[in-house]
């Protein structure tokens, strides 16, 4: 009797746990608004939006993607999604939602994301930040490096150790790009500084970060920026009393003596734009063989990135980094200018030439001020 | 420069400490607890939430270490109350541990709290470099003191010896009129409650932080630190040590920029405990150390 009443003890709970534990990574959450006859828009997300950093900013985009259409379109996005093959699971789900017009969030689900575009070609993908196109699969991205040059300009100018960590998720282009950006600025202000780079091979450890940006801290960094989406490392900065820059969201209020910029990343106007192409049935993949030159590719000068008050840094410091900032937003400021040399002495761009989009993502040095090897 | 590093080191050994002795006192009464990573992640989560709503890391720090126990006392009901297989439980317990955890922590993705002051004793922590031993929070000593503790109960106690005596030869215990499974219930519930606090120290001292999953890992790590500390509470304090030092080593000379890829090194602590496993294993030392019954279930005759 006893064990029977243990085996269904063991029953009741096992599939209460089931239940559970599905919930929160299944359900796909719908969103405000609903009318008659909407277009239906789904989003897949990396982490929740409550990481304060990279999905936050995509979780912002998309309100402000419903408030500019209103009733006339239903956004849906699924948190908490694992890079990889169980990706190309949610996104077809999400497809089979009735979502026409579906934006993965994270360079991972470049390969799931080609997979399922390719099984429903009436449906319109982009994929943010990958390289990878179809026919029905759009890239998106921001110039999120040109915000980095203007962290390299202050971080010249603030150092006192001439020390500077740099956190990294991966070494991939996009955040290759970031580093030698943020090389170009420093190089710009400051001809002894050096970046020490630490990859912590995840987008998103919290504990991980704060680990790399105290060994940092010990190494003799007295600012860090990172390309990682928590808040963790401004926290650790916070604690030390370095300075250094926050990422994707604005994170003062997790260290508001340390943080002395941010850049946003200001998806709103992005997914209005290409929302606004499907309907007028104007939606392409964009021009030409290369992804870069993809539907939209904008920085600083269409808000597409945004940066925060400049705080923590004397008065003349942030005037040098408004100038940098409006230099680059209005074209007049080159960040990857010849000469251009590597940290190995090696020129990369000769005197008087500009790095075009191409020679951007096929980046594979390091520029002078960089320490270390670039990983393969 | 290098006290710093040296704190780092410290500090990342203190959840290691407190689990991997936890668990090493349920195997030491015959019980293999594979779910340390599930009972963590629940005292992490609790550990924050508590600090959170209270405001007190202290209470935080009692929070985390009963969600440990409550959910370790879930794993005793299973396998001591129904007899099921210890390693299947276990296994259920940390995927268990994980999505629960991220349900309850959902609302908590983003807050900040503070964590656990730092105690510096005066005169002490101005010793050069091994100062840092003196600078740590209350919870890093109190790691150290329950080891002794664990240390001596264990080897110095009547309890202690009741304890061996259940992990080595349960039907004996029995027979002398101990009751095995309430030992046992005992000290699996003890493990969840270092594991509870083990886990709570990631977001009270560690990151002040909650992240789904945060743990990443550590839990494994302690059950591994058990096998390669040969179930001797001292040991287990090296081992993590040793692996903290190789785990922060990775991250300082990525930071000096040695030419070594960053995924070799960031292997190189799995690395470390694979090779000393595989050196113990050829000495013999690890089956002369494991408790005789480490695994089997008991089921008293009537």
């Amino acid at each position: 009797m006893q064990k029977i009443i243990g085996f269904i003890a063991l029953i009741g709970i096992a599939i209460g746990i089931a239940w559970w534990s599905m919930k929160p990574q299944d359900e796909v959450q719908q969103a405000d608004g609903a009318s008659s006859d909407p277009l239906k828009v789904g989003f897949v997300y990396l982490t929740n939006p409550g990481d304060h950093g990279w999905t936050y900013a995509h979780e912002v985009g998309r309100q402000d993607l419903q408030a500019h259409f209103g009733d006339k379109i239903e956004t849906n996005f699924v948190e908490n999604v694992a890079e990889g093959p169980d990706a190309a699971r949610v996104i077809r789900e999400l497809v089979e939602q009735g979502n026409e017009v579906i934006f993965t969030t994270s360079f991972g689900y470049m390969d799931p994301t080609l997979k399922v575009s390719k099984e429903f070609p009436n449906v319109k993908f982009h994929h943010i930040t990958g390289y990878k196109r179809s026919e029905n699969m759009a890239t998106g991205n921001i110039r999120f490096y040109e915000g980095r040059y203007v962290q390299g300009v202050v971080a010249g100018l603030m150092t006192k150790t001439n020390k500077i960590g740099y956190l990294g998720a991966f070494p991939i282009p996009e955040v290759i790009q970031g580093i030698n950006a943020f090389a170009s600025g420093l190089r710009s202000v400051n001809k002894e500084a050096s970046i020490s780079v630490v990859w912590v091979n995840s987008w998103y450890d919290p504990v991980k970060e704060s680990d790399a940006a105290k060994v940092l801290i010990a190494e003799g960094a007295d600012l860090l920026a990172q390309h990682t989406d928590s808040p963790a490392m401004l926290q650790t900065a916070e604690k030390a009393g370095v300075k250094g820059f926050g990422q994707s969201s604005d994170m003062h209020e997790f260290a508001p003596n340390a943080q002395l910029f941010s850049s946003v990343n200001n998806w709103g106007p992005y997914y209005i734009q290409q929302v606004q192409h499907v309907m007028d049935g104007s939606w392409t993949t964009g021009e030409g063989p290369d992804h870069w030159a993809g539907n939209t590719w904008n920085g600083l000068g269409d808000d597409y990135l945004v940066l925060t008050e400049f705080k923590n840094m004397p008065a003349d410091i942030a005037a040098k980094a408004t100038a940098a900032r409006d230099g680059i937003a209005s074209g007049s400021l080159n960040i990857f200018e010849g000469p251009m040399m590597d940290n190995k002495g090696n020129e990369v761009l000769a005197t008087g030439a500009v790095l075009d989009d191409g020679g951007l993502w096929a980046m594979n040095y390091y520029l002078d001020g960089v320490l270390g090897d670039l990983p393969n | 420069m290098y006290d710093e590093l040296l704190l780092t080191v410290l500090l990342t050994s203190v959840p290691l400490i407190l689990a991997a002795t936890g668990e090493l006192v349920v195997e030491r009464s015959g019980v293999l607890n594979l779910g340390v990573e599930g009972m963590m992640l629940m005292g992490a989560v609790a550990g924050f939430g508590v600090t959170s709503l209270s405001g007190s890391p202290y209470i935080g720090m009692l929070g985390g270490a009963t969600a440990g126990a409550l959910t370790a006392a879930l794993f005793g009901f299973f396998v001591l109350g129904l007899a099921t297989n210890q390693v299947a439980t276990g296994l259920a317990l940390t995927i268990f541990g994980t999505g629960l955890s991220g349900l309850i922590g959902a609302p908590l993705v983003g807050q900040a709290i503070d964590g656990l002051p730092v105690f510096i004793v005066p005169l002490l922590s101005d010793i050069p470099v091994l100062g840092v031993l003196f600078r740590l929070d209350l919870l890093a000593y109190l790691s150290i003191g329950l080891v002794a503790g664990t240390s001596f109960v264990l080897f110095r106690t009547r309890a202690g010896l009741v304890i061996r005596a259940v992990g080595d030869n349960a039907t004996s215990a029995h027979a002398l009129g101990y009751s095995v499974l309430k030992v046992r219930f005992y000290t699996v519930m003890f493990g969840g409650m270092m594991a509870g606090l083990s886990g709570a120290y990631l977001p009270l001292v560690l990151t002040p932080h909650w992240a789904e999953g945060m743990t990443a890992g550590r839990g494994w790590i302690a059950l591994a630190l058990v096998v390669f500390a040969s179930w001797q509470p001292w040991r287990v304090v090296g081992g993590a040590v040793l692996f903290g030092g190789v785990t922060i080593m990775q991250l300082a000379g990525q930071a000096r920029g040695w030419s070594v890829s960053p995924q070799f090194l960031s292997m190189l602590p799995y690395l470390a405990t694979i090779i000393v496993l595989v050196a113990m294993s050829r000495g013999g030392r690890a089956e002369r150390g494991a408790p005789a019954q480490l695994g089997r279930i008991f089921l008293p005759p009537r």
